[in-house]
């Protein structure tokens, strides 16, 4: 049994390193039981693939949130689909970000145009929003990836 | 150099980063069983509440200047504590989590300007999790605790970042300073300090160290010298190891019948057990205790409470709950209305060292609860807290706290994640 102390020293070594805890299982041994005989990919053992390495690049900056209504369909963001939003990232022209207008999150095209930045709606009923110096809203994420369910959930 | 950042008004922060709506409004979080008003935002502070302010004692206030009110989300709370402690990490090797809101960098070492490294970081801060921060710079844990209040008194000017040793007029700063707001100074001590004729921080500074260890003692005598600039209390960087666990909640509404305080006692330790397990650490006692609240004058009052000694040390849920609700039984008096229950492991052990009991009559078995155990949290840690419990739990939900206008867990259930619209 480890002392107290690494057990909290090992606490502490994980809010240190940059990344969520997440369930990566590093496998010893493809073969089960010693005796027969061992397997010839033993040598040869990769970590399996992990999701979250693949999608996320800054756990701690990185939030979900749950698309609602269809106006962003050819970006790729459909009905109920989940946005994984970095928040670390400084957001660039043409980038899809999550914006707080009106005291609602919303999503939004960015656009800069003469230096100007503007919320681009997706729907043409709406219109466009500069983000002015002082004004109530502002860009809250840049969305990263949009999780869309073929089959299944959703 | 250390540095001590400090998140503003965190709860309320917490609840703005997935609620804009809130944003510039006079917000309050209430306190387990929606009590009393523990969190502010400026625009409250500003309307003269008081931290503490029991919540049901300004009710024309909170029309008046349609005030916001939320019971505590410590599953948010905690989780948005982890990301900005992550995000501190990046910048330095050596830190300490103080408090949920709080935590210590070490920055020796580091030569460029500190008030544009502090900028960096609170910028990064903000950026990344949406949480607001203050930073105190200082070569002492006591002058960056020091800084970071006048940082947040607007001392420093625009920005939130302070460093010490840029100001010039210390002295005159520190006349200003009550003794009663200097890190790790009680008010009982202040009221003794006032009555000796120091006031103020300077001339606590000014004190001759060693009188202050005669008559107050040496931690005293380390804040003075830690106000003149020398490091006297090291970061912590390994927590010390725990004395005791205590969890103990106060009722939505009173009990009255021994099953709805067994549902609470068996949870609480349920919950002791699980905390245990976590540090490694397991007991040899367990403590219960009931009581009626002390404002109920009207009603008899009736407190009490039973330490059950166990024959080995354990950190088995099942034997915790068994012992707990046998002392429950043995203290609990019908006829009175109670108001909080509690568990107290009193003494804790390292998990590895077990005494046998010679004389115990226990089969071999439950000498190795522990893979029992270690099953049950792993599931519940991966499918959720309440997965796998013990049964006495549904024995009654009425013990349960009053939470009426809690926010989502936005961050930790994929349920309760924020809506965006797509317009």
């Amino acid at each position: 049994m480890p002392h107290p102390c690494f057990v909290r020293l090992s606490i502490m070594l994980r809010l240190i390193t940059p990344r969520l805890q997440n369930h990566v299982k590093l496998p010893l041994f493809a073969s089960r039981v010693p005796a027969g005989f061992p397997s010839p990919a033993d040598d040869h053992l990769e970590a399996e693939l992990d999701l979250n390495d693949y999608l996320i690049d800054h756990p701690a900056e990185t939030f979900f949130v749950r698309a609602k209504g269809d106006s962003m369909l050819q970006a790729g963001i459909f009905d109920k689909d989940l946005l994984i939003v970095d928040r670390s990232l400084t957001p660039k022209d043409n980038d899809i970000v999550i914006a707080a207008v009106g005291g609602e999150l919303t999503v939004k095209r960015l656009c800069i145009r003469l230096g100007q930045p503007w919320l681009l709606p997706a729907n043409p009923a709406y219109k466009p929003i500069p983000i002015k110096e002082g004004s109530e809203l502002y860009v809250w994420g840049v969305v990263i990836h949009a999780v869309h369910h073929i089959k299944g959930k959703g | 150099m250390i540095a001590l950042v400090d998140c503003n008004n965190f709860y309320v922060s917490c609840e703005r980063v997935f609620n804009p709506r809130l944003e510039g409004k006079p917000v309050g979080i209430l306190s387990n069983n929606d009590g009393c008003i523990i969190a502010r935002s400026e625009e409250i502070k500003k309307l003269g509440v008081a931290m503490g302010t029991p919540y049901f004692k300004i009710p024309d206030l909170i029309k008046r200047h349609n005030i916001q009110i939320l019971s505590s989300n410590y599953a948010l709370y905690g989780s948005m504590s982890r990301r900005v402690m992550q995000v501190l990490g990046r910048f330095t090797p050596t830190m300490e989590v103080y408090s949920i809101d709080e935590c210590f960098l070490d920055l020796s070492g580091f030569s460029q300007n500190l008030s544009a490294f502090g900028n960096m970081i609170a910028k990064t801060v903000n950026q990344g999790t949406g949480i607001p921060v203050s930073i105190g710079i200082g070569p002492t844990k006591t002058l960056a605790k020091l800084a970071n209040k006048l940082a947040k008194k607007g001392i420093a000017g625009k920005g939130q970042v302070l460093d010490w040793t840029t100001l010039k007029n210390v002295n005159a700063i520190l006349e200003q300073f009550p003794v009663n707001d200097v890190w790790g100074i009680s008010s009982g001590w202040g009221t003794r300090l006032t009555k000796l004729g120091i006031a103020n921080t300077l001339a606590l500074k000014q004190a001759d160290p060693k009188w202050v260890k005669q008559h107050f003692g040496v931690v005293l005598e380390r804040i003075v010298r830690e106000i003149n600039g020398t490091p006297c209390i090291p970061l912590e960087l390994i927590a010390p190891p725990r004395k005791q666990i205590l969890t103990s909640r106060s009722f939505g509404e009173r009990l009255t019948e021994l099953d709805d305080l067994r549902a609470a006692v068996s949870v609480f330790s349920a919950r002791s057990a699980e905390k245990l397990r976590r540090l490694n650490l397991c007991t040899q006692s367990i403590c219960v205790f009931i009581h009626t609240s002390p404002f109920d004058l009207t009603k008899p009052g009736y407190n009490n409470a039973v330490t059950i000694t166990f024959d080995k040390p354990s950190d088995d849920s099942g034997k915790l709950i068994q012992c707990a609700l046998t002392g429950l039984e043995r203290i609990y008096k019908p006829g009175y209305r109670y108001q909080r229950a509690g568990v107290l492991l009193p003494e804790l052990l390292p998990a590895g060292v077990r005494q046998l009991s010679l004389f115990s009559d226990e089969p071999e078995e439950n000498l190795k609860p522990g893979r029992r155990m270690a099953t049950i949290d792993g599931i519940n840690r991966r499918y959720g807290r309440h997965t796998i419990r013990y049964a006495s739990d549904k024995l009654s939900q009425k013990w349960q706290m009053r939470q009426n206008q809690k926010s989502q867990a936005y961050t930790t259930d994929w349920a309760a994640l924020p809506i965006v619209k797509v317009v």
